[in-house]
């Protein structure tokens, strides 16, 4: 028995009709369309389908979507600003090749968002404890690490410039 | 948007303007946007259908009732196919038979297809799955290598490479060691996990979305069991989420199971494998066990060896001969054997068949002539750093290898200097001594090792790549070649090439996806040659229809055409601007010059004695060096890796971005399969550790705390592969033995010189501690005589 939820996904109000045992993930992936957010392991150990649900990155695959009526929903496709202006994280990733075969990096940039959001200075300890749910098989993390510290950084100056 | 960056990195080769520079990966946006589309986000036809495999629950065991009529009459199912069902072939085995589509009659192991359901939603295919009635009787079942050594199971015959007198060099030193090693497997844990849709076509055809390596065998297999010639086939793949050998043949049986329900059904149809099922259901990285005896001068100069390498290649041939060949080519590693037996077991058992993972065997065989090379320096109470040069290949001689290829492009001493220097590797090592003379709980070790890894697929037929290059009259580039992307940068490299044969900017050339329809009759991207034989084969291609447009260009401006260059966007001739190359295209056309092109290459120059396995299987190798420092809890086995340094040749990289990540990942990845991804069966043959729960693959906190890449930019391949770069997709995994190493370092500082140290991988911390353990109470009076735990392998 389907039953309709209303949700925000990238700042626009939806609503949809979803199965109760269905998850945000597969809600996301097909019934919403947005096939950015991925299916790694569907139990919650690799991070590939993370989203930020009321500003806390979650494991989408482990949300059911009847859970999230009246929620907020952001996925890979709202990180950017605009459709030819990505997030800062998003250009760290590409001048950084922190992404190979990309299957892992949707999720990897969300919970980065996620942890720049609450700690918008981290140190690498801190990164890489952040990351520490998102599975890599291609990267080695390091270039991850890397992009994810420079971001800080240009952030931070960005503030600093907007203060002074 | 659709320019992507480039990273500023020292310049490779000088003067050229696309090819050897630090590039961004051609799909970079599409990456970090979510807009990059694998085979589960194409939009879905409509009718498709989900599919769902029913999986064994025994090991072996005759299949004495399969009832799917209450499968064929649950809500939502249109089709289930099984064994009984199949209309054509029923073995997707790739090189022999062996890999049955679904049962038939039978398991052999547990975790076989027993048949599939098509329905009109995923959730109503697994309910219907779980309907079948199916009664077995159970058989004796092999479960590991030891089982199948008594009982000589075996997927081939032994082979043997022997080079010398092993047994009389062997008698004939002044010392002796034997000893033996388990090498565990390794799960892919690719992040797209295996899928397929077969989207029916008009005339019975199929067109299939695989997230395979090898889309050539996709077709030639789904072919068979749709039972229509191979061009009714088409099998199409843009990119992959990972493979690493774990969709060279595996995405096969995937893609047939998909095909024939959708071949029943008469509509689109779309398997992907809930994990846990893809974890058990397709193979894994061979585990080994290693026997050895070796004998050796007080220098530690090794003058006779004997490897037993037996590997559980499980219930079919698959690839396991090519990959237990593979094994036996690299048991030498670096070093000169003059005096060698190495015999190859290739163990049948009645557990998923193992297949091609990163390093195809070459890793195991490594870890062979390292382990023992390690036990030299123990029993010799010598640095194992100095046993290992003591051995290491020689440039001018010495560089005999055991299966008769001469070592031709040797740069390890080189790269030994300079990792020894790096790393300050002396310094460091007097630090861990002293550490560990102060330290009775935390003990440190480092150790440096090399690889030396042999570039061709061994079975020479697979040496040959194809491309198709079509120009249009803007002077826009597609390009299409055999090869497969699968994160590895091989798309970005080739158009690379491409970019810089047409003197055009990369963003003029776009890359298409994979598909059988535009080049045919390809080799898997395997083997770390895709842009060896693709990148080759786009160049040739480009150069035909070059020499063609030199011709044209000849007769139009009246110059001669060996004095026509392709550069900055135009055609020059000396300094002078001719016009673009755009223009260019345009005036061709209308001088009905045709701009499009095939390209094909054949590495030149190897061959093989199928018999003895001597010759030049190698085109050349590919060198790299790593040392790596570690700090173990020796009262709970918990480790961590402080430091490593990495130098690694990609001869003239064709982009030194692309290969430090590739060379960053696969060292993670060696690291991983050799410390905490343990692949535990348990004693009925199920595989326990099937999710990432329970299989730890590293993370971002593994990742050593100090990690020092850089690649030997002064290496310049000596074999004339494409524009003198060097293969980079596996040789990195195997620096990943470093990490070993360093473990077994710290062990052997509980131990006095000259003590053996016992250390299976992977050495994961229990292994860690009950290898401490062992050396204490080996050492330790008071304790001696209490029993330890050992090991299963061991």
């Amino acid at each position: 028995m389907k039953r309709m939820i209303t949700v925000t996904i990238n700042g626009e109000e939806q609503e949809l009709a979803v199965e109760p045992y269905r998850s945000l993930l597969d809600t996301l992936r097909v019934e919403a369309g947005l096939t950015g957010s991925k299916k790694g392991c569907n139990v919650g150990d690799c991070g590939a389908c993370t989203v930020i649900l009321d500003g806390r990155p979650v494991n989408s695959c482990l949300v059911l979507a009847a859970e999230v009526d009246n929620c907020d929903v952001r996925t890979i496709e709202g990180l950017q600003h605009a459709p030819d202006r990505v997030h800062a994280l998003q250009d760290n990733f590409m001048q950084y090749g922190a992404a190979q075969c990309g299957f892992c990096t949707p999720g990897i940039l969300i919970m980065g968002k996620a942890l720049l959001d609450e700690n918008p200075d981290p140190t690498e300890d801190e990164i890489r404890f952040a990351l520490a749910g998102n599975i890599c098989r291609c990267t080695g993390y390091t270039k991850i690490i890397e992009a994810i510290r420079h971001t800080a950084r240009q952030l931070a100056e960005e503030r600093q410039g907007v203060e002074s | 948007m659709s320019s992507v960056p480039e990273r500023i990195l020292p310049e490779f080769v000088p003067g050229a303007r696309t090819a050897h520079r630090a590039l961004a990966h051609e799909s970079a946006v599409g990456h970090v946007t979510g807009g990059a589309t694998y085979t589960d986000d194409i939009p879905e036809p409509r009718n498709l259908l989900h599919a769902w495999v029913r999986l064994s629950d025994r090991a072996h065991a005759g299949i004495t009732r399969l009832d799917v009529e209450a499968c064929r009459q649950a809500p939502g199912v249109v089709a289930v196919m099984t064994h009984d069902d199949l209309k054509a072939a029923t073995d997707v085995g790739p090189v022999a038979p062996g890999d049955l589509v679904f049962a038939d009659g039978e398991v052999t192991y547990w975790g076989q297809a027993l048949f599939a359901v098509a329905a009109d939603s995923i959730d109503s295919a697994r309910r219907a799955a779980m309907l079948a009635e199916v009664k077995y009787e159970e058989r004796e079942a092999i479960l590991d290598i030891r089982q199948a050594l008594e009982r000589d199971a075996a997927v081939s015959p032994v082979r043997t490479i022997v080079q010398g007198d092993p047994e009389g060099a062997i008698r004939g030193s002044a010392h002796r060691i034997r000893g033996q090693l388990a090498i565990g497997g390794q799960d892919h844990f690719y992040l797209e996990g295996q899928v397929a849709m077969a989207v029916p076509q008009e005339g019975g055809d199929m067109l299939v979305y695989s997230s395979t390596q090898h889309p050539s065998e996709v077709q030639h297999l789904v072919a068979g069991v749709l039972g229509l010639p191979d061009h009714a086939v088409v099998v199409e793949a843009r990119r992959l989420g990972g493979g690493f050998g774990g969709k060279e043949t595996q995405a096969a049986h995937i893609a047939a199971i998909a095909a024939v329900l959708a071949q029943q059904a008469g509509r689109p149809v779309k398997l992907r494998l809930d994990r846990d099922d893809d974890m058990i259901l397709t193979g894994k990285r061979h585990d080994f066990l290693v026997k050895y005896e070796a004998g050796f001068d007080p220098d530690g100069r090794l003058e006779g060896v004997d490897f037993m390498l037996a590997s559980r290649c499980g219930i079919s041939p698959d690839l396991s001969d090519a990959i237990n060949d593979r094994a036996m080519y690299h048991a030498d590693n670096a070093y000169y054997l003059p005096n060698v037996r190495i015999v190859s077991h290739r163990c049948r058992t009645n557990t998923v068949s193992n297949t091609a993972f990163r390093g195809f065997g070459g890793p195991q065989g490594m870890m062979a002539i390292e382990y023992v090379l390690d036990e030299v320096a123990r029993y010799l109470g010598r640095d194992p750093l100095d046993v290992r040069k003591t051995n290491l290949y020689g440039v001018e001689e010495r560089n005999l290898t055991p299966y008769g290829q001469v070592v031709e492009d040797n740069i390890l001493p080189r790269l030994f200097e300079q990792v020894e220097r790096s790393a300050d590797y002396a310094a460091r090592r007097r630090a861990v001594d002293a550490f560990n003379r102060e330290n009775p709980v935390l003990r440190k070790g480092i150790a440096i090792t090399p690889v030396k890894f042999g570039i061709s697929f061994t079975t020479t037929h697979l040496n040959q790549g194809g491309a198709l290059v079509l120009v249009y009259t803007d002077g826009s580039v597609q390009l299409n070649h055999g090869g497969i992307e699968m994160g590895q940068g091989l798309y970005t490299k080739v158009a690379q090439l491409v970019a810089e044969e047409f003197g055009i900017a990369l963003d003029r050339v776009r890359v298409t996806a994979t598909t059988t329809g535009k080049v045919p009759n390809t080799s898997a991207t395997a083997a770390s040659a895709g842009s060896d034989l693709n990148g080759a084969a786009a160049v040739e291609a480009c150069r035909k229809i070059k020499g063609r447009l030199r011709d044209f260009a000849a007769g139009r401006f009246g110059i001669a055409g060996e004095s026509l260059r392709f550069e900055a966007d135009a055609l020059h001739a000396g300094e002078q601007r001719l016009c673009s190359f755009a223009e260019l295209c345009k005036q061709a056309h209308l001088g009905r010059i045709q701009l499009s092109d095939t390209g094909f290459y054949a590495t030149p120059d190897i061959h093989v004695d199928k018999d003895t396995m001597r010759g030049k299987p190698f085109y050349y190798f590919a060198y790299g060096i790593a040392c790596a420092e570690v700090v173990v809890d020796s009262l709970t086995g918990e480790y961590r890796v402080l430091r490593a340094d990495v130098i690694h040749d990609c001869g003239q990289s064709l982009n030194p971005a692309v290969d430090m990540g590739q060379v960053e990942g696969g060292f993670i990845q060696g690291m991983g399969w050799l410390t905490t991804e343990e692949l535990y069966w348990d004693d009925r043959g199920r595989l326990m550790t099937h999710a990432p729960s329970t299989y730890k693959i590293p993370v971002a906190s593994d990742v050593p705390d100090d990690f020092r890449v850089e690649l030997a930019s002064w290496s310049r391949n000596r074999a004339a592969a494409v524009r003198r770069s060097k293969a980079v997709g596996e040789p990195p995994l195997m620096l990943g033995i470093s990490v070993f190493h360093a473990l077994k370092d710290a062990i052997a500082s509980l131990a006095p010189k000259g003590c053996s140290v016992h250390l299976d991988a992977p050495a994961t911390p229990e292994r860690v501690l009950l290898a401490m353990e062992r050396l204490r109470r080996a050492t330790d009076p008071a304790a001696a005589g209490e029993p330890v735990e050992e090991d299963a392998e061991s």
